[in-house]
């Protein structure tokens, strides 16, 4: 067993696991944080990803034990203190951006890098943002709609960080 | 999908980590981006007993000019995505920048690594022809000390390089093409975004103007997923050096490419025989784009 300590959503975690246990379970069976989903478990879908130190990547394709000491943001980590939805979470609600919802918790952690390496994506630029993101619904117009509404809000509203 | 259990290391120190190589020889593997090991030991593809994670390894995740401004040097754990959007790395070399950008989707390249990819040598791995087109080196460190590979020596085969067991890659050099005259260009040809390349083609020029046009005075060209390994197309840069640039001398290294090419069918992403008229197609875009871009009309590197 190798001890992981992480900050995830703020707060510290602290366990011992197998080296072979993947990000994603740890996050799901360890912690409780079932938001982050398995799509594929094949680096394809996007369904599992997450923000590690404010970089997107793909949880089902890493260790636990490579987290050690970093930062972690899950969906749910996204809302405020009191409740209140991030303007992402908001933009996909208000922009129907889901139909049966499974890839959403990746869609909105992607968008939340995309949008903060680049504020303001063309249309172009959110579609090859979201590109590693499989939404089976194909219910992608009303993604990139979403992502588009929440690059305008958060520009808006000085949100733009996180 | 669990992987087989095994033993992990995060060394803190290169010189820890080449000792964790040689001590466990025969049954470890390095752990740097993890985009294509992780996979494999998912699948059981791979199973070593003790894998050592260099990510925690100090500077060597830089992309800067020489000293001497000759060359760009790339440490090993430079990220695709440093790479796809490093403003040097764009403007001195875009051919890397564009190799870079078409690799996966963002969260593989938020963590998919340069060094690791060249190590895994996958005939349909991108860096090894963009590698390859810019004629760079290797630096590798292992417990006899360090030496240096061209990368023609260190693809060997099929996810196999020139790299002992017990060595690691420490950095990726290429020479600084000319501010003025050079160009560059990677073309992939895939079937839906994020795929692995049907074909691709890694082309870099240097033209000099002169009375009767341009003459080429620099050609790199290099292949993916056209071999059993990333390939250096080179009867069709002897078809470019030291003559004269031409609608015609491009057709005829695209040709040529064609013939030297020499991939296999397959299920997924075409015949063989797709494939060659593929490597001609795209060798000729590509060539036609970087001699654009070293004409003056350089750009950034296209979408």
């Amino acid at each position: 067993m190798t001890t992981v300590k992480v900050r995830v959503n703020g707060k510290g975690e602290t366990k011992d696991v197998e080296p072979r246990l993947l990000l994603v379970d740890f996050l799901r069976e360890e912690l409780g944080l079932t938001g982050t989903h398995v799509g594929c478990d094949t680096t394809n879908c996007g369904a599992c990803t997450i923000l590690l130190d404010g970089r997107s990547v793909k949880s089902c394709t890493m260790f636990a034990v490579q987290a050690d000491g970093r930062e972690i943001t899950t969906i749910e980590g996204m809302q405020d203190a009191s409740g209140e939805l991030h303007p992402i979470q908001r933009a996909f609600w208000e922009n129907h951006g889901l139909q049966c919802g499974y890839c959403t918790p990746g869609m909105v952690m992607q968008a939340a890098w995309l949008l903060r390496e680049n504020p303001d994506p063309t249309e172009q630029e959110i579609r090859l943002g979201i590109s590693g993101n499989l939404c089976r619904c194909t219910g992608y117009q009303n993604i990139v709609k979403s992502v588009k509404e929440a690059a305008k809000a958060m520009r808006s509203d000085g949100k733009g960080r996180r | 999908m669990l992987p087989r259990s095994f033993q992990y290391y995060a060394p803190a120190t290169i010189g820890e980590a080449t000792r964790l190589l040689r001590e466990h020889e025969g049954d470890v593997k390095i752990l740097a981006g993890g985009m294509s090991l992780i996979p494999l030991m998912k699948l059981r593809l791979a199973s070593p007993g003790h894998v050592v994670d260099i990510n925690r390894l100090q500077g060597l995740d830089y992309i800067k000019e020489s000293e001497d401004g000759r060359a760009l040097l790339i440490g090993a754990l430079a990220r695709h995505h440093t790479l796809e959007s490093s403003p040097l790395a764009r403007k001195r070399v875009p051919l890397l920048s564009e190799a870079a950008g078409s690799i996966g989707d963002p969260q593989v390249r938020n963590l998919g690594t340069i060094g690791g990819a060249l190590a895994h040598s996958d005939p349909s791995g991108d860096w090894g022809a963009a590698i390859l087109a810019l004629r760079g080196e290797l630096t590798v460190l292992g417990p006899s000390g360090e030496r240096r590979i061209s990368i023609d020596d260190f693809l060997v085969d099929t996810f196999t390089s020139a790299l002992e067991e017990s060595e690691l890659i420490t950095r990726v050099s290429v020479p600084m093409p000319p501010e003025r005259g050079g160009g560059g260009a990677y073309l992939k040809l895939e079937r839906k975004a994020g795929d692995f390349a049907t074909v691709a083609v890694a082309a870099q020029l240097s033209l000099e103007e002169s009375a009767d046009g341009y003459r080429c005075t620099y050609a790199g060209i290099g292949l993916t997923a056209l071999g059993s390994k990333n390939l250096r197309a080179s009867k069709a840069e002897g078809c470019l050096m030291g003559r004269r640039l031409t609608t015609e001398s491009i057709a005829e290294a695209a040709s040529a490419a064609e013939m030297e090419c020499a991939p296999t069918d397959d299920p997924l992403r075409g015949s063989a025989k797709y494939k060659r008229e593929m490597a001609r197609v795209f060798t000729r875009r590509a060539l036609e784009l970087a001699a654009a871009r070293a004409r003056g009309r350089r750009g950034g590197p296209a979408g």
